[in-house]
């Protein structure tokens, strides 16, 4: 179906990436959010509750990030597209209900606008040290995806993908902005109403008596349902049975746990995203993600001027990883390089995918700021040695 | 006859004493028998004085009685 | 209905059945709950609120949180919801706005809602967010082994206190007064009619609503303090309860042994979240203020 006309601001616009992150969700038809302010991601939530008023929907900011990030959960129970936004002190308090979004199949919408860490870390600057707590945060055994814009123009488009995503998989999305991309401002072309592909909620269309909550189709997803439809149906955290009857037993676990992670597998090959370039011929590829693939992009440029045969890998769809393209790659290239503002965090997935058969070289920064392009274009330049 | 009556799902009582305590005309008793849980369940020992209020079902935390009016 | 094979059997029509029953997931019987524990006592006055106050079921939604009458929601046949240890509250808060002809009941323990949820509690009563929230007060922690809770009495001991509470402790129907909530009573088990009536009064009254139920734990606060079984503690909440309707709520704190004020402390009409959101945004957007539609298409 497409987009509901009422929130979509048709038009090019000038606006940065938090802004543009807004104006996605409203695209997307979000007409929740519940939120607490934290630097860098706040401005998403004052444009949501500036916008939603004329829009029509609620926005509530909440006592604290625990109650923000359930309160968007109950909201989808009761019918809404909903989401929440932090940053990682806000993200960390989040965990334990993204854990809950995962085992409960909740599908909503989690933006992280990534800053300095750990602790309070760098409020007002750029890092990516939250990627693998984007995977691992939560206790337990589950999946999520992730998806991670590179400019203000994606974070319109990757949100509204983020909705899709969450739809179609029953499944928290985390959409992993960093500060630099939240704060720089660029040109974002809002489309039609009518060119904009939405996913819908895939309501049941089971009567109460057949319909389970947790039996999954054959995509291993199962259909949703919403309160207040005579459907009398039961969520918990608590492992959980088809019915959605607690069932704390090892095969129930093994059922149920399995599939939260089995039923994203189409993400991690073929409906993995990505955005490559240069690869034919390459000897060397520049794996990155967020505000570092521009600055890799300019590296890359440099590279090829000095006769290095850099390839582009840039990853939009984190989690999942990509691994089968990556395991594709390093069958016939040197090297990967991955330059990321953290001290290591998605290298270890491309070392993994790799499996040794190539190099895999890290350009770690601890945060703050970008990379210096020289130091990427260093890097890349050993590689093809 | 009484004015009401009492409904026992004996496998389902835990023995508590709620229904015996609080019924107003002492229908109940603690029996003698067990359930297959070892508890003894509640009997009706005075019968005609069962006007069917229902107290004992409001008490029961194991849903395992009820009082009910008899139709007319 | 089941076989009775006691001493002294009495008439029971063929159709008889116990009206608690419909509102139960019978399939889920028998629950967890501990002999003499006066969690299922609640349930019964729940129930009967229901049907006294003719609630359309499929629009009432309960939510609990963790703990022994945290696993209420899961027993109920409602559209119930088992979220996560102390959050049920701003569940039921995004749950409410999302579909305000939702009646959102939430039905959680002591600890759940006022030590890890205390916060969550205080900020929905100062919204006056249009919740009932049912208190089932055994005084402990009782799911995880009886632990103090910020409203065990001093000086009985706990798990987490074996020499005995020396904390002051909450008096729930103050803080709920003076947090914002539109309703606050208090009852204890023994008080069956009383508080199914309570429960109905608050279905029926919008805004933030809280019932507190004082209830028996016998495995772990009366036995570690040799207080006796559940039938012994009914005995104490008959003798020891005083109504007291419109008493100051600075006046019912509890003790471990002492009087048990219970009764109807407040009822005031404040208008809800949705309907100061409505009057504020229509007040300053006029006609561009767009009705909150919510729910999405699907």
């Amino acid at each position: 179906m497409h987009a509901d006309p009422r929130g979509v601001l048709t038009g090019v616009h000038f606006l940065d990436g938090d802004h543009a992150c807004c104006e996605g969700t409203l695209a997307a038809g979000a007409r929740f959010a519940a939120g607490y302010p934290i630097t860098p991601s706040t401005e998403v939530v004052e444009r949501f509750a500036s916008r939603i008023p004329t829009v029509g929907g609620i926005f509530i900011q909440m006592e604290d990030e625990l109650a923000a990030s359930i309160a968007v959960q109950g909201a989808v129970w009761g019918g809404a597209k909903a989401f929440t936004v932090t940053s990682g002190p806000g993200f960390s308090l989040m965990m334990e209900h993204i854990g809950y979004a995962a085992m409960t199949e909740t599908p909503c919408v989690f933006v992280n606008v990534q800053r300095g860490g750990p602790s309070t870390g760098l409020p007002t600057l750029p890092a990516q040290a939250d990627m693998m707590q984007a995977r691992w945060g939560s206790h337990g055994d589950y999946g999520i995806i992730a998806l991670c814009p590179n400019s203000p123009q994606e974070c319109f488009d990757l949100t509204i993908r983020a909705f899709n995503l969450a739809e179609e998989f029953r499944v928290p999305v985390m959409l992993m902005l960093d500060e630099c991309v939240g704060h720089m401002t660029e040109k974002v072309t809002i489309p039609e109403a009518g060119e904009i592909e939405i996913v819908p909620r895939r309501y049941t269309r089971k009567a109460p008596a057949e319909f389970r909550l947790f039996e999954p189709r054959e995509d291993l997803v199962p259909d949703m349902v919403r309160a207040g439809q005579g459907y009398r149906f039961h969520v918990t955290g608590l492992t959980h049975d088809e019915r959605g009857y607690p069932s704390m037993n090892v095969a129930t676990q093994d059922a149920s746990v399995r599939r939260l992670s089995d039923k994203l597998k189409p993400l991690s090959n073929g409906r993995a995203i990505w955005e490559t370039a240069d690869l034919e011929d390459a000897e060397v590829v520049v794996v990155s993600y967020g505000i570092t693939s521009r600055v890799a992009q300019r590296a890359m440029e440099l590279a090829r001027q000095r006769g290095v045969r850099a390839g582009k890998f840039r990853i939009i769809s984190a989690w999942p990883f990509p691994e089968q393209r990556i395991a594709d790659l390093a069958g016939r290239v040197k090297a990967f390089v991955v330059p990321e503002l953290n001290l290591g965090q998605m290298v270890h997935e491309v070392e993994r995918a790799a499996a040794g058969r190539a190099r895999v070289i890290p350009v770690s920064h601890a945060g703050g700021t970008v990379h210096d392009p020289a130091v990427i274009l260093r890097a890349i330049v050993e590689a093809a040695q | 006859m009484a004015k009401g009556f009492v409904g026992i799902t004996v496998e389902r009582c835990k023995g508590c004493g709620f229904c015996v305590e609080f019924c107003p005309t002492h229908v109940l008793a603690l029996s003698s028998a067990y359930n297959s849980k070892g508890y003894h369940p509640p009997h009706v020992v005075a019968a005609e004085k069962c006007s069917g209020c229902d107290l004992c079902g409001m008490y029961c935390p194991d849903f395992a009685i009820f009082g009910a009016r008899h139709a007319r | 209905m089941s076989e009775m094979t006691l001493d002294i059997p009495c008439e029971i029509p063929a159709e008889a059945h116990n009206p608690v029953e419909p509102f139960l997931r019978m399939d889920r019987m028998p629950h967890i709950w501990c002999p003499g524990c006066g969690i299922g006592t609640t349930v019964n006055c729940f129930t009967r609120a229901l049907l006294d106050s003719k609630a359309d079921l499929d629009k009432v939604a309960i939510v609990s949180g963790i703990g022994c009458t945290g696993r209420v929601a899961g027993y109920a046949r409602l559209d119930s919801f088992h979220t996560t240890h102390g959050r049920a509250i701003p569940f039921a808060t995004g749950l409410k706005l999302a579909d305000p002809e939702l009646q959102v009941v939430v039905y959680s323990g002591d600890g759940d809602l006022f030590a890890i949820g205390g916060n969550h509690f205080i900020h929905a009563a100062r919204r006056n967010m249009d919740l009932k929230v049912v208190c089932v007060n055994n005084l402990t922690y009782a799911m995880t082994g009886g632990q103090t809770a910020p409203t065990t009495p001093g000086k009985v001991v706990s798990a987490t206190a074996p020499y005995g509470v020396f904390e002051p402790s909450f008096n729930l129907v103050q803080l709920a007064e003076a947090a914002g909530a539109s309703y606050v009573a208090r009852w204890t088990t023994y008080h069956v009619k009383q508080l199914s009536r309570s429960m109905e009064e608050v279905l029926k009254k919008k805004g933030f609503c809280f019932i507190e139920v004082i209830s028996p734990c016998p495995t772990l606060y009366q036995r570690r303090n040799k207080m006796g079984d559940g039938l012994d503690t009914m005995k104490y909440y008959k003798q020891a309860s005083k109504v007291r309707h419109g008493a100051p709520t600075s006046e019912c704190g509890l003790t471990a042994t002492g009087e048990i004020v219970v009764g109807k402390f407040v009822d005031r009409d404040r208008p809800d979240y949705l309907e100061l959101l409505r009057a504020q945004m229509t007040e300053t957007l006029g006609e561009r203020f767009a009705e909150p539609e919510v729910m999405c298409e699907c």
